[in-house]
């Protein structure tokens, strides 16, 4: 199994939810968070005052998939999120141990 | 007899000017990081509640008891806990009864004092604060309201602003604004900088309650200037009509001053500009035409909109731009009657640019800076005084966390459920009926 995690532009979020339920996925975690990349932040004016605002917000959403999936859903995720410009986010792809599904007890692939 | 819609319109401007306090504290609270938001507000509301009670006891009769000498401050025990003030005596011609004046003053004094707050932001001992306001309303805002409000009537003598200097004030443009701004320096440097100032971006939280407390400052405003006319009749409506438009001038000097200077015109610079033409209209209203206003307007919209930018280059911390909007405002909108009153309107007398000549400049100019100068040394030596005997700032640790809840015991916001929770142990659901000490461990 594999833990599919995905920072993203929030204004691509409901295009990359579309394309993973079309894909098949059937759950996924997602959070607001904020940080940077290359992008940088950005420049916001009080009254005159210049404010450099470091942290930009994100979507991160993370998807708990089998192996034979993770290759697919990454590439969905990177169809659905790219604009081409600076700032599109990452994706990125880590082993994961094991699952349980806290309702059934049901564990690993059977979980997921 | 009274005359009932005099006495209907004062009383109902009494209120609208009592709500510019709440709205007020909505335009500050604001502006402030989310950790200080209610430590902002309460600074309005403190005030509120103070100074309404000072007002009865003896603040009315310092500004509008019988002069004691020179025109400087009105007799305390005149009236004394409003003694004698709850008998009719109008006369027969028609008039106001006593205490819709005395309403209709006690609210300017509240706000008077609120408006200093935004200087101090995030970092005053709230006891502090209340023991500055009840001596700052005393020594220095109930006597410059007696120079400035109290026209002498038959056998009543006044203060010298009003009576001697001659100068226009038609609502409060020196009481009240010049004399929060100069406060609010001296405040400002008695206190010093915030932690980060300069450094750490310290944007408002919250623009929409921004601009919501403009919006109820501009309506509360209507009270404030045309219920100044202390009557329902002609010189309350011209009041009003130049209230809105050069308001709305000065949104949009200030607005097109930030487009051309930084390049986005700002929802919090709109809101700024409407309090900007708020003030410098406060004192001009019943001397300028509305043409005249508008023109006032967009000046004081202009120059606020760069001299709030004046605290950065000299380096002093008066958080919510009290110097840059009130102080300002005010000096632009009572030197300005100098140059654009017209005979024409109810104050009926010609600045220098309807050829009046310089003789209504100078009264102005000369009431503008004596109450700044007042207003500037007193506070400052209150300040000092309380700066070094209880001390004004919170402990430093306590500012970086948020004054809220280090000085309140409050946070002004539970967006996330997970935050409030209780994890484990009982949900305190009813009162555990303890008494304080037992709760503090001390019984």
């Amino acid at each position: 199994m594999k833990l599919v995690t995905a920072v993203i532009k929030p204004h691509k979020w409901e295009e990359v939810r579309e394309a993973l339920e079309t894909f098949g996925v059937t759950g996924m975690t997602v959070s607001e968070v904020s940080g940077y990349g290359r992008q940088k932040g950005h420049t916001e004016v009080y009254r005159g005052a210049e404010y450099d605002i470091a942290l930009v917000p994100k979507i991160r959403i993370e998807i708990i998939v089998d192996d034979a999936d993770a290759e697919d859903v990454v590439g969905v995720i990177v169809t659905g999120a790219q604009t081409g410009r600076i700032g599109d986010g990452k994706v990125w792809v880590v082993p994961v141990e094991g699952v349980v599904r806290v309702r059934t007890g049901d564990r690993d692939e059977a979980a997921i | 007899m009274v005359n009932t819609g005099d006495t209907a319109w004062v009383l109902t401007s009494a209120a609208l000017v009592l709500l510019m306090t709440p709205g007020l504290a909505l335009f500050y609270g604001g502006m402030v990081r989310s950790k200080s938001v209610l430590n902002m507000m309460m600074m309005s509301f403190g005030a509120l509640a103070l100074i309404s009670v000072l007002w009865v006891i003896y603040g009315y009769s310092i500004a509008f008891g019988d002069d004691l000498g020179g025109g400087l401050v009105g007799d305390p025990s005149q009236f004394f806990g409003l003694k004698g003030m709850m008998a009719d005596v109008t006369t027969e011609a028609g008039g106001l009864p006593p205490m819709a004046f005395v309403a209709f003053q006690c609210v300017f004094a509240i706000i008077t004092v609120a408006l200093i707050s935004g200087a101090i932001a995030d970092r005053a001992k709230f006891g502090t604060w209340m023991l500055f306001a009840g001596i700052w309303a005393t020594v220095v805002y109930f006597p410059i309201a007696h120079w400035v409000f109290d026209f002498s009537a038959g056998a009543h003598v006044g203060g010298w602003v009003a009576n001697n200097l001659l100068a226009i004030d038609f609502a409060g443009g020196t009481a009240v604004h010049i004399n929060a701004g100069a406060a609010g320096l001296a405040l400002a440097l008695v206190l010093g900088k915030r932690k980060g100032f300069g450094r750490e971006a310290m944007r408002p939280h919250n623009l929409p309650l921004v601009m919501i407390g403009a919006g109820l400052l501009w309506f509360g405003w209507f009270g404030f200037n045309a219920g100044s006319a202390l009557a329902a009749n002609n010189t309350a409506a011209v009041t009003f009509m130049n209230t809105i438009v050069a308001t709305a001038a000065a949104s949009l000097g200030w607005l097109l001053t930030e487009k051309i200077r930084d390049g986005h015109a700002t929802s919090l610079g709109a809101a700024s500009g409407v309090v900007a033409g708020l003030v410098a209209i406060t004192p001009a209203c019943s001397a300028l035409s509305p043409m005249g206003s508008i023109a006032l307007g967009a000046v004081a919209g202009v120059l606020c909109a760069l001299a709030v930018g004046l605290k950065y280059k000299f380096g002093y911390d008066d958080s919510l731009d009290v110097v840059g909007v009130h102080l300002v405002g005010g000096l632009v909108g009572t030197i300005g009657v100098g140059f654009l009153a017209t005979a024409a309107a109810p104050a009926g007398v010609d600045g220098l640019f309807y050829g009046g000549g310089v003789d209504q400049l100078w009264r102005q100019a000369v009431g503008a800076i004596a109450i700044m100068v007042v207003s500037f040394v007193a506070t400052y030596v209150i300040g000092i005084a309380l700066e070094k005997t209880v001390g004004f700032r919170i402990d430093g640790e306590d500012e970086v966390a948020g004054i809220d809840l280090a000085v309140h015991a409050e946070t002004g916001y539970d967006l996330h459920s997970t935050a409030g929770a209780r994890s484990s142990g009982n949900p305190v659901l009813v009162d555990s009926g303890r008494t304080m000490n037992e709760r503090k461990g001390t019984a």
